[in-house]
């Protein structure tokens, strides 16, 4: 089966068949890992270039190793956003790249819809690792392949995402591909970290902790960040833990397990705490292995077919 | 290019001009760029050109009265001749262009300059003078000295007139010489790092929005200081319900304004953003349909007075990158009257000849300049519009230097395929 | 394609399985060290009939495993979608152990290259040997069969089709030309 798209941008419009797929096919890619040898040879001779605008460690080497797990040749290009001319180094970056046979770009950028600007320019299969505010695919599906696994469903699951919402690419990666697999989402947040007509995207919006608690079956704990302090988004860290903060006696209160992720990295005592995030509903830390599953999943999906010969058999 | 033409017989047209209640198919005859008799010709052989003008509109030549031409500056997008070359691409007879050049147009050098680039062109070009210094928005310009060399109106265009101070002194010395300022409304702000409009799209695309209350603030001051300066002020670019609504019950309370939207606020919305095509990238931005609506019905019940491409060409670097780092600003001139006459006429909003008033008549009305008839003894200066010719946009066949339009491919009915000016015509290949 | 021939019938095929069992048996000198891997599609099966007649004869079952040779393709780069990967599934050590590896019909030998190659990436078997059921001919690698059923020369353009109950609902193996 195949992807209707050969990129992966978003999973806005990705279908439940499809996204189906993808997490069967990481489970696979899981066992793989788990081997003494964990390498298979798929990719052999496909080279991915890793593209990343904006500082990440993590997702590029969660990335990195999926790739080299399937024996593909991986190159990293770390580029700073900072150039004056932002536009000029896209453009000619891209360029660079088109002129070397690259099969994959798995791209990094602060600017929404970078991925889909380079998508038009190259003949690679492109994979978006994050695009400013917009979309984080691959973190969405290791998440829903997490749950999957964990707590055995995603139909009529109920999954709070809780944090900076505004500024959270992984928050909208995980509404559209939650709403496609039947589960619903609710969201929790400041006022200020809150998008516009936000409801309209069919997410229930709880100004209080305490009424998302009440109904969660899952929480995504978003990390919060120092600088949306700075922009004056709201007063202070301590502030935000106080109204928002997952904490142990919270979770108590609620009187039934609710499961606990959150994408990394962890402002410890601020969104979540230490307790809560090493307890024994987290599953943060297998968020992390699925996600280099997830991710050799996308590149073997996405690599099928990529080569095409006169003549050559299908099966 | 356009051709001196000393005798021209425009044959069968429809000539209709709203300020004198002219509605006729009839002939034109004009003799060394005058209007020499208006009424059938007979069937005599001509010896001057004759242009057969069956089934088309002749009208007061169109002003577009919001330009960016670039020059000087920035002559690799738009040159003053290119734009005017567009200009007449698009049935234009006039363009007034906006002073945001480097340098910027602030004092009565440049907007000499800007004269005898001009000069001998077709398309009259009516430079606006800036109203601060650099656009700086500290110090006033020489206005007076400015509109003896031809500038027609003052605009900081590209950014607002900031500051209320600086807005009220500049309103209250215009209203000495009778020619608009022009604001470019935008609370900067509240439009901080936004690159196209807040609401329920940019919420799923993730981009940081500009919300429509940035206009709204700024009109809204803006307004009151002219009701107390009793100042001309002009509203550039209007896009949102909230403008239209401030400027509609400001005027009913009698206050002196007058205002414009663009061709592109008419027929697209914010939805439009989700390609990530650049060409939807503008100040201000694509808004909502609501907002939409409101200027059709701002148009409609004459809120609006005037409609102005605010062509605005970018070189590919500018363009051709990802969403947040392209330059704001599309082209227009090729493709407005198109627009409108496709999208807004026949449409329930405007006939033909509100339209005329819109894009011809009222622009030079608020600029203060002489009234264009069609009448006999006066000037010649007209617009040939075929309304029934369709035509597909196609940007590589543009006039203009640039490329940046996101109307590539759109099917259009209603063209201009000729100007009349200065003795000169041009005609449509 | 229509079917030529019916080379095995139901019996045929049980009777087969039970010879290549006892020569596996022989040549290994039993049980010791001894553990099966079938590849799926239809290996996987024949492993797991091959090991219950195992337990018939020697009492007990050895360990079975299921390989799925998707990932070591070597024709990747030639077909149009990604094949679907399944589970392979082998839950024991392979290393010092003597593999006997098993698979329905044997062509041109690139599907049990890879097969190796993914056993290998499991360990390091001190044996690997090869039981198919069909043996059709035109090797395109230097592979051979330790023990089979049967076999089958065939022509290019024929192909061998091998049905089992587990899978196909009935036992049998037709021979089909175009």
């Amino acid at each position: 089966m195949q992807l209707k798209s050969r990129h992966l941008l978003g999973l806005e419009g990705v279908t439940k068949k499809e996204i189906d797929h993808i997490l069967d096919t990481a489970v696979s890619f899981k066992k793989v890992l788990e081997r003494p040898i964990p390498k298979v040879p798929t990719l052999r001779g496909m080279t991915v270039v890793n593209l990343f605008f904006e500082a990440s460690t993590r997702t590029r080497f969660s990335f990195e190793l999926a790739e080299k797990r399937l024996s593909a040749d991986s190159v990293n290009f770390s580029a700073s956003t900072s150039s004056v001319l932002k536009g000029e180094t896209l453009r000619d970056t891209v360029r660079n790249i088109e002129a070397m046979r690259i099969d994959f770009v798995v791209m990094r950028h602060s600017a929404a819809g970078a991925p889909h600007f380079v998508a038009e320019c190259v003949d690679a299969a492109v994979i978006n690792a994050g695009d400013g505010a917009h979309e984080h695919p691959t973190q969405a599906l290791l998440d829903m392949m997490t749950l999957r696994e964990k707590v055995g469903r995603l139909q009529g699951l109920h999954v709070v995402i809780v944090g900076d919402i505004c500024h959270s690419r992984v928050a909208r990666s995980n509404i559209h591909g939650l709403k496609t697999m039947g589960a619903t989402v609710g969201l929790c947040g400041p006022e200020t970290l809150l998008p516009r007509e936000v409801e309209k995207m069919e997410v229930t919006v709880y100004p209080h902790i305490e009424d998302a608690l009440a109904e969660a079956d899952v929480l995504n704990i978003l990390r919060i960040q120092l600088e949306r302090q700075k922009g004056g988004l709201f007063p202070s860290l301590r502030e935000y833990r106080a109204l928002f903060g997952i904490t142990r006696e919270r979770l108590d209160r609620v009187g039934r397990s609710i499961t606990i992720m959150h994408p990394g990295p962890m402002n410890r005592g601020v969104e979540i705490d230490s307790d809560v995030a090493d307890g024994e509903y987290s599953v943060i830390l297998d968020q992390v292995t699925n996600g280099v599953a997830v991710r050799m999943a996308v590149l073997y999906l996405l690599a099928g077919g990529r080569t095409k010969v006169e003549g050559a058999d299908d099966e | 290019m356009p051709v001196k033409a000393d005798k021209v017989l425009l044959k069968g047209g429809r000539i209709l001009d709203p300020a004198i209640q002219m509605d006729d198919v009839t002939d034109i005859l004009v003799v060394d760029g005058t209007i020499q008799h208006i009424g059938s010709s007979g069937d005599a052989s001509f010896d001057g050109l004759q242009i057969d003008c069956q089934r088309k509109l002749i009208v007061p030549g169109l002003m577009d009265m919001h330009v960016h031409l670039r020059e000087p500056g920035k002559e690799d997008a738009e040159t003053i001749a290119s734009g005017c070359a567009a200009a007449m691409a698009g049935g234009f007879t006039a363009v007034c262009c906006m002073p945001n050049t480097n340098p910027v147009i602030d004092d009565r050098s440049h907007v000499e300059f800007i004269k005898e680039r001009s000069e001998g062109f077709l398309v009259d070009v009516h430079p606006f003078g800036a109203v601060t210094k650099g656009q700086q928005g500290e110090e006033l310009t020489e206005m007076g000295d400015m509109i003896e060399a031809g500038a027609v109106g003052f605009s900081d265009d590209g950014y607002p007139v900031r500051n209320a101070a600086i807005l009220r002194r500049a309103l209250e010395y215009a209203k000495m010489f009778g020619h608009p300022v022009i604001d470019h409304c935008e609370d900067l702000s509240l439009s901080e790092g936004g690159v196209m409009n807040e609401g329920f799209v940019s919420t799923v695309l993730g981009m940081r929005g500009i919300p429509s209350i940035s206009e709204d603030v700024h009109v809204a001051r803006d307004i009151l200081v002219a009701e107390y300066t009793g100042g001309p002020l002009h509203i550039a670019h209007v896009s949102t319900q909230g403008s239209v609504r401030l400027i509609r019950e400001a005027k009913t309370r009698g206050v002196k304004i007058s205002a414009e939207t663009c061709p592109h606020y008419l027929v697209m919305i914010d939805e439009a953003v989700r390609s990530f095509d650049t060409n939807t990238k503008m100040k201000p931005p694509l808004r909502t349909e609501e907002d939409r609506q409101a200027l059709l019905e701002g148009l409609k019940d004459g809120t609006i007075d005037v409609i102005a491409s605010d062509h605005a060409p970018h070189t590919i670097e500018y363009k051709q990158t990802e969403y947040d780092a392209a330059a704001f600003g599309i082209l227009g001139l090729e493709t407005a009257l198109g627009l409108l006459m496709t999208h807004i006429v026949g449409k329930d909003v405007l006939n033909i000849g509100q339209l005329i008033e819109k894009v011809a008549i009222h622009p030079r009305h608020i600029l203060n300049l002489p009234e264009n008839r069609i009448e006999q003894g006066r000037q010649a200066n007209l617009s040939i519009i075929d309304p029934e010719l369709s035509w597909t946009v196609d940007k590589r066949k543009n006039v203009s230097k640039s490329k940046n339009t996101p109307f590539d491919g759109w099917e259009l009915k209603g063209r201009g395929v000729g100007v009349l000016n200065n003795g000169q015509i041009y005609l449509l290949p | 394609m229509k079917m030529k021939a019916e080379l095995m019938d139901e019996q045929g095929i049980i009777r087969t399985l039970q010879r290549l069992t006892h020569e596996i048996l022989e040549r290994n000198r039993g049980i010791q060290d001894l553990v099966i891997v079938g590849i799926r599609n239809r290996g996987d099966v024949l492993a797991g009939r091959i090991n219950n007649t195992i337990r018939d004869i020697e009492g007990e079952t050895v360990s079975l495993g299921v390989l799925d040779i998707t990932l070591y393709r070597d024709d990747f780069q030639r077909v149009t979608e990604s094949p679907v990967v399944q589970q392979t599934d082998i839950p024991f050590d392979v290393t010092d152990k003597k593999v006997i590896l098993v698979d329905d019909v044997l062509y041109t030998g690139r599907t049990i290259r890879a097969a190796l190659d993914a056993i290998m990436d499991q360990g390091r078997p001190a044996m690997i040997q090869l039981a198919v059921l069909v043996d059709r001919g035109h090797r395109e690698l230097p592979i051979k069969a330790d023990y089979v059923g049967k076999n089958v020369p065939t022509a290019p353009g024929e192909e061998i089709q091998v049905k089992l109950k587990e899978v196909d609902g009935e036992d049998k193996v037709l021979l089909l030309v175009p």
